[in-house]
Formats: structure tokens, sequence, C-alpha cells
């Protein structure tokens, strides 16, 4: 299997970037090869990073509660640039009630608090083999 | 001090004078006399150069001779959300619940320099703190509270010149005796590159700014903490507490080195700079750290500054329970974890306290959360005793080893950090940064490998409901804030904040020139935070992070 590509980006003005961090190491030693933005990317930045990067996977973290306007933003500029294709997945404080909201605009998989990275790591894997990507 | 009578006499007796303390006696269920303090008897050299007495150098055992048998630490719980009307409401709630002191929680755009109609401002407004974007909104903020009854705490750090400034011309306006308002700002920009990214100018013009802070409010606000130099969020992004110390303790050198360097005396400044530390779960230890802390800060001071007045060697700190310690998975569980913190902090002596509330993995907390997490502070203060006598633990054979180790640690690290050219180069190399993500990655992974248990979190696990009555911010606020903008500047002289920015800016090209007064005339003008901060920005420019994984 050839190396999975992600992005990983902290998206909004949010500084907490603990959670980035560690996933980004994680799925890099899981095999992963891992590009972390750094913080107060915008979404166009974002899926011109992921674009440019030919990226299987868009990771957003985001804790400050702006994720339903990030995430939107960066489903049309996805699908603006003809990138629909590449799955975006979110992590960060996310209220149970916005993630059904978020995956109907087309988010792929919201990861909570408390979330092992395995699963992250299965998740994307298996996401991969049956989208036959 | 070589003796208990000396102490007695010389530092217990004039506080009993003025301020006398909470009880005529204290004393156990048994009637079992409890005293002020308890020591090895006879006192010997050891214990006065580790230990010494409450009040006196190395304030190993707390910086005030009487501690909270004269008064309980300030509870001060951080709060605000969505506008300055909605936040002003929570903090006249908390205060008639008796809370004893504010903290205010700034939204991102307020903390980096954006107006609520910015374009970076999107989706951001009100969300984790209050939004202000001018003199208007802290009217509103502070509407009907006391300024010189109620001190105030601002976490606010890249804009603090701009919301101290608002503070000020608030309290002018009113009338109030600058003498006698009191709080503090955090103020602190290292830990920003460092653990919480709220940065907005490279860190030679920050620290200029933050020179001209202490300059000016010596003279002007001399009650303000100028400064509040955290570790609670070096500690929130994964460091251990050995490291928090380590890492907090090297920003402050740096301040205090800049502030000397500019010409100002030590004594001058060094008593108005406060502390902030995270309390986690580790009881023992973290009663240790903050120990371990007061010491080696003494001693640095000491060693490097040579201060005349004691009170610039005196680390005086603010806790807040560890936020990342808090599970969003059986969220009640947050209560005993957050009780577990908070008696850290006070049997480490803390001079103020922030208690979480237990749904705040899941959202900002709602008043009737907030309200547990303020009880939890009153129950340990009025019910538990432990403030009774001071500094408890010491003399506990793995409290103080533990107290040695970690100051051990600490200094190790400091000097690590002086070879290397001090803090400011440090970060510029990332050095801090990777340790934190080290410590923080390998904490991961031992959770993973079940190393470490989080109860409810990695066993212990049950099938939960989603939690319902969580705080909500209306998303309307950032409509409301973007009118508000629109009519003041319909509304305000547009004239005379042109020439206020236009004197910001020449005053920023001029190192020598204050940048304060400038200021709190542009904010009594009602510029906006975003028009200060883009005035700002053309002269200094921005942060580029260093991005470490």
């Amino acid at each position: 299997m050839r190396k999975l590509k992600v992005i990983v980006a902290k998206a909004g003005l949010d500084g907490h970037d603990r959670g980035a961090k560690v996933i980004s190491r994680a799925l890099r030693d899981a095999g992963f090869e891992v590009i972390y933005t750094g913080l107060r990317q915008s979404p166009e930045q974002i899926v011109s990073t992921a674009i440019d990067e030919g990226a299987d996977f868009i990771g957003v973290s985001i804790l400050s509660g702006a994720h339903m306007i990030v995430a939107k933003k960066i489903i049309e500029n996805l699908a603006e640039r003809g990138a629909e294709d590449i799955p975006v997945f979110m992590g960060g404080i996310i209220p149970e009630s916005d993630i059904a909201k978020l995956k109907k605009i087309g988010i792929k998989a919201v990861f909570g608090p408390g979330t092992p990275t395995s699963e992250t790591i299965n998740y994307l894997r298996n996401y991969y083999k049956k989208n036959d990507m | 001090m070589k003796t208990k009578q000396e102490w007695e006499k010389r530092a217990v007796e004039p506080v009993l004078k003025i301020s006398g303390e909470r009880k005529k006696k204290f004393s156990t269920t048994s009637n079992i006399e409890v005293k002020r303090l308890y020591t090895p008897s006879p006192i010997n050299e050891k214990y006065l150069k580790k230990l010494g007495f409450p009040g006196a150098f190395p304030f190993t055992r707390g910086i005030y001779p009487t501690g909270y048998r004269t008064r309980f630490w300030t509870m001060r719980q951080y709060a605000g959300f969505g506008d300055a009307k909605s936040s002003n409401q929570r903090y006249r709630y908390l205060l008639s619940q008796g809370q004893t002191g504010l903290s205010v929680a700034f939204d991102l755009p307020t903390q980096i320099g954006y107006d609520s109609d910015d374009s970076h401002s999107e989706g951001e407004v009100g969300k984790v703190g209050v939004a202000i974007d001018s003199l208007a909104d802290i009217e509103t903020l502070f509407d009907g509270i006391d300024l010189e009854k109620v001190s105030t705490s601002m976490t606010i750090n890249s804009t603090a010149a701009i919301l101290l400034a608002m503070y000020i011309a608030l309290a002018k306006k009113r009338g109030n005796d600058l003498s006698k308002i009191s709080g503090t700002i955090q103020n602190d920009i290292l830990k920003e590159y460092i653990a919480r990214g709220t940065y907005i100018y490279p860190p030679a013009p920050s620290m200029r700014i933050i020179r001209d802070i202490f300059s000016f409010c010596s003279e002007n606000v001399p009650k303000f903490n100028t400064i509040s130099v955290s570790g609670y969020h070096i500690r929130e992004a994964g460091s251990s507490a050995v490291q928090e110390v380590a890492f907090t303790l090297a920003d402050a050198i740096s301040y205090v080195d800049a502030a000397i360097n500019s010409g100002l005396d030590v004594d001058k400044f060094a008593p108005r700079i406060s502390f902030f530390f995270g309390a986690h779960n580790n009881l023992l230890e973290e009663v240790a750290k903050f120990r371990a802390a007061r010491r080696l800060w003494a001693k640095i001071m000491k060693e490097r500054f040579s201060p005349k007045n004691p009170k610039s060697m005196m680390l005086r700190f603010h806790t807040q329970t560890c936020g990342s310690t808090l599970t969003a998975q059986q969220p009640i569980n947050n209560i005993i974890r957050v009780t577990i913190q908070a008696l850290s902090a006070v049997l480490g002596g803390t001079q103020s306290l922030h208690t979480n509330s237990f749904d705040e993995a899941l959202a900002l907390p709602t008043e009737n959360s907030a309200q547990v997490a303020l009880r939890t502070q009153q129950i340990i203060a009025y019910e538990s005793k432990v403030a009774d006598t001071l500094d408890p633990l010491a003399g506990s054979y793995y409290i103080e080893s533990l107290t040695d180790e970690i100051e051990k640690k600490a200094a190790e690290y400091i000097n690590r950090i002086d070879e290397m050219g001090g803090m400011i180069r440090a970060i510029e190399n990332g050095f801090p940064q990777q340790e934190i993500q080290n410590a923080s990655y390998e904490y991961q992974k031992k959770v993973e490998s079940l190393e470490e248990i989080i109860v409810g979190v990695n066993k212990f696990k049950t099938d939960e409901q989603p939690p319902e009555n969580l705080l909500k911010v209306d998303e309307q606020i950032g409509e409301i804030q973007r009118k508000r903008l629109k009519t003041l500047r319909k509304t305000r002289d547009n004239n005379k904040v042109k020439a206020d920015l236009a004197k910001i800016k020449s005053n920023a090209k001029d190192d020598k020139t204050n940048l304060i007064p400038a200021i709190i005339e542009a904010v009594s003008d009602y510029a906006t935070i975003g028009e200060i901060s883009n005035a700002l920005r053309d002269v200094f420019g921005e942060y580029q992070e260093q991005v470490i994984v």
C-alpha cells in the first residue's frame, strides 16, 4: 500500500494545538505522510495546501466553537476547486448536536475529546480501503 | 530570621495588628488547638536555608506570615461569552454567589486584535469569551461593578495594552482614583509563542510593549499586576510539572531582563510581577511544584537581580485547575478531579484560584455548573479546614523530597536555556515547544497502552446519553457586534480617531516613546481594538510561527 498523505490543519483563530500535534505524530508513526499546517489557517489556505500536496485526507482541529462556519467553507472551497473527493474529518471540542449537521454538509467523521489515536488511524485506513481511493 | 519567636515578633505581629486573623482561636473537632505554624524543634540551619518562615526568604512556606488564617485566597472564576451584556450578567451572578474577584475571558478576535466585523473574525465572535471592540463594550461589561472594590483579572496578551487602556479610560470616566483600581493583565507574550497561540507581533516589539506597560503602570496604576507569567498553558499543552516551572520562570527572567535593560529599577516593577500555574491530578506533586516554584524564583531574583525590596522576590500566583484533565465522558466525575486539583493549589499556597466547571470538556459552563465549581472552593475554604495552618504538608519526607527534585530539575532546564542565549532565542529555535510536544505525545501513548488510566475514558467506561443542558453561545452575536460597530463608526469623532491612530504609529516607530498614553487617548475617543492593532501591525509586522511536529 502506498503512503497515505494527510493534511492536519488548525483553522480559525484557535491556538489549542496539542491535539493537532499529537494526532500528526501518531499518524506519522502509523506510516502516514503528515503535513501539519500550523495555526490560523483560512479555509482557502487549507484547501490549497491539500490540492498542492495531493493529499488523501484533510483533518481539521478546532476547539473555539467556530467549527460550523469553517467546515462549510472548506467543503465549498473543495467543490469550487473540483477537489470534493478529498475527504475531510474533524477533531476538537464539537458538541454532539453539531456532529449530525457537520456530516450533513459533507464532513466524513468527527473525533471528540478522549478519542484514542488508534481509532482515527483505523478509520482513515478503512476509509481508504472501502472507497478504493 | 533565625527563631520562631523572632518571626512572630517581626513578621506576624505587624500583620495581626493591621488585619488580624479569621478566628480568635483555631481548633480541630477534638478541640486540639491548631497553631499558625508547625516547625521542627529545634530549628536548624538546613531548615532555615531550605524552608524558612512564611513571609521570609526563600518563601518556600508561603509569602505571607499569616497566610489563609487572615484571608482565604481570592475566588476568581474565569468567565465571559457572547456580548458584553451577557457577560456582565454572569459576573453579577458570580459576585452575588460569593465570588471575590473578576476574571474576564475574551473572544479570540479581541485577543488577536481583530474587530468583530473583520473577515478573520468570522465564526469566532463571542465564542470563547466576550467580544470587545471598543470602550463602549467595556462600559457595558463593567456596568454596576465598582472598580475600586472588585479586582479584575484579564486574560489578554498581545492586545493587553489596549484592554488595560480601556479599563483605565473607564475608571477615569467614572471618576475613580487610579491608585485604587486593582487587577491583573496576563500580558505574557512569550508563552503565546510557546503554547497558547494568540500572538500578533514578533518578539522584539512585543517585549517593548510589555516594557512600556511595566513602566507606565508603576507610575499610574500602582496596584495593577502588570503581568501574569503563565505556566498554565504550557502545562495544558502537555508539559510535565518540572517543565511548567522551568519554562515559566525562564519567561519571567526574560521580562525582568528586558525591563532592567531599558533602565527600570528592579524594585519598581518586580513586586507587580505575578504568576499563573495549572493544577493537575497528581495532588502531592502539584503541592511540591508550587513550593519549588516559590523557592526557585526567590533565589533567581536574589542571585541575578539583587533587589532590595523582599516583595521583588515573592512569587505570588493564581491557579486554575487544568482543563485538559476534564473528560467529555461521564462529565460529573470532573467535579472530583477539580476538587483534588483545587486542594493541591490551596495546600500549595495559591493567592487566587479558578476551579473549572464539570462540563467544560463539552462547552462553556452553564450558570449551574459554574456554581458547583465555585462551591467546590468554598467547601475547601470553609469546611475542610486545610487553610487553618500554614503550609500544612511541610516536613513530609515525600513532599520535601519532591520539592527539592522539582526545583533541581527546573533549575537544570533554566541553565540549558541560559546556554542557548535565553528564552527568546530558545523559543525562536523551537526548544520549549519541542520539549512540551514530546512530553505530551509520550503521555498520550501511555494512555493508549493503558499505562495511564483515565477513569471513564480508557477504563470503567459506560454507555452514555449525550449530555444535555450545555451552554450555547447565541449565533447572532457576530451580527449584533457588527451592527454596533457600524453605529459606533458613524457617531464617534472620526477625525480625532484618525489623529490618534497616526500618533500611535509615529510613537511605535520611536522605541524611546512609551506607547500607553497614546493608546489611552485613542480608546477614549472610541478607536477600536482592530484599528489600534492594525496601526501597530503596520509598524511592527506579524510573527510567523515556527511549525514543528
